[in-house]
């Protein structure tokens, strides 16, 4: 059990800089996501964290203790690799038993142990053969035995589910997750699978191009992300975003043949300026006549067994909704649709970052009863 | 790709290396040093410390008609045989990439004479070629001494470069046949598709996808029989150089005029101009091998 | 393979058995010969088929040539060449490998240029270094104030001085060293992660993976050991150290003496037998081998 503290923490790869100054606090036994699309940085971090990495600027502290000049070994941490990093000529057993090994533990104790964790990943009947005869999530769980045989204060998981198959990946997510509560050891988990992120994490973070974009918890984020990036980066199918002007006098905006209501409030401070609003396609509504609301022409649809995708254009601008199992649509059909007030997002044009609205946003929970339903309607 | 590397000691890596580097520090490099101060002084008839004398060694020679015959025979040495023993490499490669029944056994004698030291083979050659015996012997009464590299100088030069190339044969087919395993067979397939036969298949799709180990070879094989260990050890124990410098490649002159001759400044000279002829072969092999890279 | 005609399959073979003529028919006029008795060995034309002398002409030229000293030199020199070999370019190559030093390209380059320095052209002043070792190091010392030392290490008529100077190695080092690349970079930070340091890494990874490429180097190098010519012929002076290569001329018939090339021919063979044996019988690494040093 130990916090992380990261402070200010750069790297650069010779001039080229990869992390601009991250801070983040992993408290004792939290389950922590970063995710991010390749490149921008987040297993970086992960292996800064491990010790894989040399910190260019700032410190990491695991335990209160700055590990920035600390070997690997010397700073309690246990990592699982994307791509398992098995060592091919040695049993599942020694595999699982290597550190042990290296640390000196008398054989007796380490067998014993090797049973143990083996049992715990249910390996025990493969603890004689070499990797290359185990199957992908064998060896998966070989990989996360023995980062658990260490007891580790911290364990990371570097992208470990990517080369899976999909089915596999959602059982190993489980057992992840169970794993967790039953070592409760602080966990960093990187990946750049949102669901997986959703799934796994106590908190979440989102990083781009080397900077935190936003940290909290799955559903906080889900529900206020912080900025476009973010707004697009979680939720399938990406929420939609569309450039528009507020208009001041009307406290609304104009899209796709219909005005939207804002809160007047918000829109006085806009004075007029160009902003950028977005609804999660699975908050739009269908218009029950069809003269009101937002005209959208259906460019396809993919079917997802549960309920559909319309993937339908508005002036011109790509913009999707998901649809429940009875609503039929093909493509080519003009829809009306309706864009609930309270599921609105607004962001600056220009720095992407979350404008937020006077009016409270529903936090954790979904659609927050207490909000009087303005319907986005139509005026005039 | 640079590979990440892992491990951050600066003394480690020294300890890890320091045996081979010391190695090549005295037996390399130490050396090529003293070949280089001798090839630039001399010592005088009469003792005294050696001095320097510039480029006179060079001229030296350059002057001598017996250093332009070695570079004449080297030239030849070095030209024909590669020529032959890539060709025979190539057609042999060739006819067991089409891995009829019985194809594995030759492939697994084929590179055999690779083992044999080119002296020992020499040894041997000695008497398979002799102008006393079987064929030659047949050939010498019909034609009297239209075969005796005892005597004729063009003969033991076409007796070395034959064992040579007995040698390097197998070496190429090696090589080839590797190439030619890793030439796609829809390749060929789809040469079959467009009604090529098997003969012009080889010539029209496997040849050209070879190019790149073809000219490999050659670089090598030519680095081979301009400075190789058994370019020297073949043409001292089979001819020692002669008859009459017949033989007498840039390598054995080189060797023979430092330990016979005790002429070391003349024998580092031209050294001198033999390493800077590795030099050129390397640099277009290196700058070959980078683009075979981005061809791939 | 694709569309087999008949005349194309009977080109093929002819091809085949062509090249069998000509790279196996000399090992057949060897073994023929080797086992004829001086009579046939010289009679015309020649009877490429085995006879029954082959024990009696090798026991002559066992004797003649002194091959049991000459073989177990031979051997001595070869197995110590290839160990060290194989050792010194597994240590080079892991320090060029894996470690953050901006010296491992003065490594690389170092072991590089060697290439390009082959003995014949350096061979003069390597036997010097040879017959005394430490004359560079007293180069050195006299530099800084003109220290002399008296001490001589002579390495001629040694099994040191015959393989010392062959054991640096560029071929090998590149081959371990491309091999080391292949190794995905998650196996030393595992390792790492593992509390492992370099040198447990080093003994408890990279040898055992690296089997398949040493046995691939062993056997290149055995032969390369084995056929050595030129610095033998340099190094030794006393019998007692003589190599097979050496004993080559000594089996030679005089020029003017009995023309007993049986005898010449079962020696040759003799000679030729161990890397024979070694290229025949692991031919899969040897072939392995060469063709990995070479790309």
């Amino acid at each position: 059990m130990a916090d992380i503290d990261i402070r200010a923490v750069r790297k650069n790869y010779g001039k080229t800089p990869a992390l601009h100054g991250v801070d983040l606090f992993f408290a004792s036994g939290e389950f922590v996501v970063i995710l991010g699309p390749s490149g921008c940085g987040k297993s970086t971090l992960l292996r800064m964290i491990a010790g894989l990495e040399d910190i260019t600027g700032g410190e990491i502290a695991i335990d209160g203790r700055v590990v920035n000049r600390l070997e690997p070994r010397e700073r309690g941490c246990a990592m699982v690799f994307q791509n398992y990093a098995l060592y091919p000529h040695m049993s599942v057993a020694n595999n699982i038993g290597y550190a042990l090994k290296v640390s000196g533990v008398p054989k007796a104790e380490r067998e014993r142990r090797i049973a143990e964790t083996a049992k715990i990943v249910g390996l025990q009947d493969y603890l004689a053969r070499r990797p290359a005869a185990l199957s992908g999530g064998q060896r998966q769980r070989v990989a996360m035995a023995r980062a658990i045989i260490r007891e580790p204060k911290v364990f990371l998981f570097d992208e470990p589910l990517s080369n899976l198959d999909a089915k596999l990946r959602i059982s190993m997510r489980a057992e992840i997750r169970k794993l967790h509560q039953r070592l409760s050891a602080t966990s960093v988990f990187v990946t750049h699978d949102q669901v997986e992120a959703m799934t796994l994490a106590d908190r979440l973070v989102v990083m781009n191009r080397g900077y935190v974009e936003q940290v909290g918890r799955p559903l906080e984020i889900y529900h206020r992300p912080a900025s476009t990036f973010v707004a697009s980066f979680i939720g399938a199918p990406a929420m939609n975003l569309v450039r528009t002007r507020v208009e001041v006098e009307s406290a609304s905006i104009r899209f796709g043949g219909a005005t939207v209501a804002i809160d007047p409030a918000f829109a006085a401070r806009q004075r007029g300026q160009d902003v950028t609003f977005g609804i999660r396609p699975e908050h739009c509504r269908l218009s029950a006549t069809a003269e009101e609301g937002v005209q959208a022409r259906v460019d396809f649809v993919e079917e997802l067994g549960v309920g559909r995708v319309a993937y339908c254009e508005v002036e011109g601008e790509p913009f999707a909704i998901t649809l429940d199992d009875h609503t039929v649509v093909t493509a080519g059909d003009m829809l009306s649709l309706l864009l609930p007030s309270e599921h609105l997002h607004f962001f600056d044009t220009d720095t992407g970052r979350r404008i937020e609205m006077d009016a409270p946003v529903p936090d954790a929970a979904p659609a927050a009863a207490h909000h009087s339903v303005q319907t986005m309607g139509v005026l005039s | 790709m640079e590979k990440r590397a892992v491990f951050k000691s600066w003394w480690l890596p020294v300890v890890f290396a320091l045996p081979q580097l010391l190695l090549i520090l005295f037996f390399f490099y130490w050396p090529v040093a003293a070949v280089v101060n001798w090839a630039f002084t001399l010592e005088p008839p009469f003792g005294g410390p050696a001095e320097f004398v510039g480029l006179a060694n060079f001229q030296e020679a350059f002057s001598d008609p017996f250093y332009w015959n070695s570079v004449m025979v080297s030239l030849i040495f070095a030209t024909v045989g590669p020529l032959f023993a890539i060709s025979i490499g190539l057609v042999l490669a060739i006819a067991v990439d089409r891995q009829l029944p019985g194809s594995g056994f030759f492939r697994f004698l084929y590179i055999l004479p690779y083992a044999i030291a080119g002296p020992a083979a020499g040894m041997a050659f000695r008497f398979i070629l002799s102008p006393e015996r079987g064929l030659a012997a047949t050939l010498n009464a019909a034609w009297p001494d239209i075969w005796n590299p005892a005597k004729y100088g063009e003969h033991a030069l076409a007796l070395v470069i034959i064992i040579f190339i007995w040698k390097w044969s197998g070496y190429t087919f090696i090589f080839l046949l590797a190439g030619l395993q890793s030439v796609p067979r829809a390749l060929g397939e789809a040469a079959a598709m467009d009604g090529a036969g098997p003969f012009r298949r080889a010539i029209d799709v496997q040849v050209p996808l070879l190019a790149p180990t073809l000219f490999f070879l050659l670089v090598t094989m030519m680095t081979e029989g301009f400075v190789g260990a058994d370019t020297f050890g073949i043409v001292h124990a089979v001819t020692e150089g002669g008859p009459n410098h017949g033989t007498e490649v840039m390598v054995y002159r080189i060797v023979d005029e430092a330990f016979k001759g005790l002429n070391y400044s003349g024998a580092s000279a031209q050294s001198i101009i033999l390493i800077g002829l590795i030099m050129i072969f390397t640099f277009i092999q290196f700058r070959f091998v980078e683009k075979r890279v981005h061809y791939k | 393979m694709i569309q087999r005609t008949p005349i194309a399959d009977a080109v093929t073979y002819a091809i085949m058995v062509l090249g069998f003529i000509l790279l196996i028919g000399p090992f057949l006029v060897i073994i023929a010969g080797a086992s004829q008795t001086m009579q046939q060995v010289n009679a015309i034309p020649f009877s490429f088929l085995p006879e029954n002398q082959f024990l009696a002409n090798a026991t002559q030229a066992w004797q003649r040539a002194d091959l049991g000293t000459a073989m177990t030199n031979s051997l001595i020199m070869a197995v110590l060449v290839t160990a060290g070999k194989v050792a010194l370019s597994s240590l080079t190559a892991f320090a060029i490998v894996f470690f953050r030093s901006p010296l491992k390209h003065l490594f690389f380059w170092s072991v590089f240029i060697t290439l390009m320095l082959p003995l014949e052209v350096r061979v003069v002043p390597t036997y010097a270094v040879a017959a005394d070792l430490l004359q560079p190091v007293k180069f050195i010392l006299s530099l800084f104030g003109g220290i002399q030392i008296g001490v001589d290490w002579n390495l001629l008529n040694s099994y040191t001085g015959l393989t010392l100077p062959l054991i640096a190695t560029a071929t090998g080092t590149f081959l371990y060293r491309q091999f080391f690349m292949t190794l995905p970079d998650e196996l030393a930070e595992a390792a790492r992660m593992d509390g492992s340091g370099p040198v447990r890494f080093f003994f408890d990874m990279l040898l055992p993976l690296s089997r398949t490429n040493m046995l691939a180097l062993t056997t290149i190098m055995f032969v390369y050991g084995w056929n050595q010519y030129l610095w033998p012929l340099l190094m030794v002076t006393d019998p007692s150290y003589k190599t097979v290569m050496m004993s080559l001329r000594s089996l030679l018939p005089a020029d003017n003496g009995t023309p007993d090339w049986n005898v010449t021919l079962a020696g040759s063979l003799l000679i030729m037998l161990p890397p024979l044996v070694v290229v025949g019988v692991l031919q899969r690494w040897f072939v392995r081998g060469l063709v990995a040093t070479d790309k």
